[in-house]
């Protein structure tokens, strides 16, 4: 069973389109200096530190995987339903994205929302 | 010791300041004390992770060599995509981000009197120790193997000059030469490592000496990733490796570095360059320390990683029993940040909680064509487990361009990781 073979968009198109979200993020946000959000409790950073260690310390990616730090959340959150959902392919996230629920993801889109866009 | 406070902190260290010790140039530092040992995946992710999230800790990282190569992108070395130097670092960054280097080796583990006993003849002192010393060799396994044949047959497991070692002897090696690569029974360290070896030697071959030929000795019958590798190998290099498992008689009883011939039970394989991986254990220091109990490798707490015999000394990555978490660069980074969190939980005196973790690991048939496994963990039953076993992998059958974007992703992982550790 592959369910990645159900997309509904392109996936190039939407690993763009994702790099574009983080890219021209139009809020300034309320950003933490430093690595990591201070202010986020114990349990969204448990969550987060995995993620980095592919997107980056304080999500800032070098090179082809896409930078989710300061991502705008809403678009994120999206983003990463949809790979659970298989409704969009990427690389690899519609196999990791497995792994979280709908609590998590909203965690960790507020979590790298609010940290240093690159 | 989970619950013990800050103030109860600070009358222990009070308390122990009498002890004479050979004090670190950051001793003085107002937190306590952690010291780590081994400056790889695990315990440089641990240092760095600390510092970032606590800047009043002392931290002190104990590493042998004044210059680390990684294993993961090292078989790219050996294809010849680029030199020893893209997977070297230095300590430079590490120090420079405030954390104390000593480049010596630890001898000896005292849990009672919280030392760490250096070759040196230093002894620092701790109050946290993480125990990172990756794998060592069990060299008398295969007959005729130490680690002076070792100069003949490289392993090439602990990259660096073993890598370059390798590299030469591929180079230097006549068009029409078998190359044979012999791995252990499982567990070792990065569990596709040899056979995304296999494929980057090849993609040198096929260019530079297209009548070679590869031989996988195998101990086991079956290996991770295996339906995609032989994809792999049938389109990229077809004819060229050849795939041994134990069952039909691929594991290496012995090896003669004279004759370099490599023989298992039935048959014997005269080589041009032979690989021979041998079976692995936790680093030394932890067994010396007893932290293996016996076993070779160390138990731990699934959420903390703190040892299973002593209190206060955790033990990462390839070193430990994580479960079902492979033994990969990538599992001791998660592992170190799950652990890093629990010693700063310990410090203000909560419980600590469980982190997610995940293993994702790409292997490179050439260049431009990767495909990978994604493991999630969950604590089950006091260790850690897989939280799916299904679609896992990269499917059978990708497209060329679906293998591309993987092996940037590859590329952009590595850059990332090595880049929370060393950058």
């Amino acid at each position: 069973m592959r369910l990645g073979q159900q997309t509904t968009r392109p996936r190039g198109r939407d690993i763009r389109q994702y790099g574009r979200w983080v890219q021209i993020g139009v809020v300034i946000l309320a950003s933490v200096p430093g690595t990591v959000a201070a202010a986020a409790d114990a349990n969204a950073v448990g969550l987060a530190d995995a993620c980095t260690s592919c997107h980056g310390t304080g999500g800032r990616s070098q090179g082809y995987i896409p930078s989710i730090g300061g991502a705008d959340k809403a678009a994120l959150l999206r983003e990463l339903k949809a790979f659970r959902a298989q409704t969009v392919q990427a690389t690899i996230m519609n196999r990791i994205a497995r792994a979280y629920t709908d609590a998590e993801l909203e965690t960790l889109a507020d979590y790298f929302s609010s940290t240093r866009r690159p | 010791m989970r619950t013990l406070s800050r103030r109860r902190f600070l009358v222990e260290s009070a308390a122990a300041a009498s002890v004479p010790i050979a004090g670190s140039a950051t001793a003085a530092a107002s937190g306590p004390r952690v010291v780590v040992i081994g400056g790889g995946f695990g315990g440089v992710s641990l240092a760095r992770y600390l510092r970032r999230n606590d800047p009043k800790l002392s931290i002190t990282l104990i590493e042998r060599d004044a210059q680390y190569a990684t294993c993961p992108f090292s078989n790219g070395v050996l294809g010849g995509l680029y030199p020893l130097s893209r997977v070297s670092f230095t300590y430079r960054q590490v120090k420079a981000g405030g954390i104390e280097v000593i480049n010596d080796a630890a001898l000896r583990i005292d849990p009672a009197a919280r030392t760490v006993a250096l070759a040196g003849g230093r002894t620092v002192k701790f109050d946290y120790l993480v125990v990172s010393p990756g794998i060592d060799f069990i060299w008398d396994s295969i007959q005729g193997y130490s680690e002076q044949v070792a100069q003949v047959m490289p392993h090439a497991w602990k990259a660096g000059t073993q890598t370059a070692l390798l590299r030469r002897q591929l180079e230097a090696m006549a068009d029409g030469g078998l190359v044979v690569i012999a791995p252990p029974a499982m567990p070792y360290r990065c569990p596709p490592g040899p056979y995304e070896r296999a494929s980057l030697i090849a993609y040198y071959l096929k260019a530079h000496k297209p009548k070679s030929k590869i031989i996988i000795l195998d101990a086991s019958d079956s290996f991770i990733k295996q339906e995609l590798f032989m994809e792999a190998w049938a389109r990229l290099y077809p004819g060229m490796i050849e795939w041994v498992p134990g069952s039909r008689s691929g594991k290496v009883m012995s090896v003669n570095a004279a004759t370099m011939t490599v023989s298992t039970a039935f048959d014997d394989y005269k080589a041009a360059v032979a690989n021979i991986i041998p079976p692995q254990r936790a680093g030394s220091i932890a067994i010396a320390a007893g932290l293996d109990q016996g076993t070779g490798y160390c138990a731990v707490d699934p959420v903390t990683f703190e040892s299973r015999v002593h209190k206060r000394i955790y033990v990462l990555g390839d070193a430990t029993i994580a479960g079902e978490m492979p033994k990969s660069g990538f599992s001791a980074n998660g592992q170190a940040k799950a652990c890093g969190r629990a010693i700063l939980a310990d410090i203000a005196g909560v419980a600590a909680t469980p982190a997610k973790l995940l293993n994702i690991c790409y292997s490179l048939a050439d260049p431009q064509y990767a495909f990978s496994i994604v493991d999630a963990f969950a604590v089950k039953d006091d260790a850690l487990r897989l939280t799916f076993e299904d679609n896992r992998t990269t499917p059978l059958g990708a497209s060329d361009e679906e293998h591309r974007r993987e092996a940037q992703s590859a590329r952009s992982w590595y850059a990332n990781i090595t880049g929370e550790m060393f950058g």
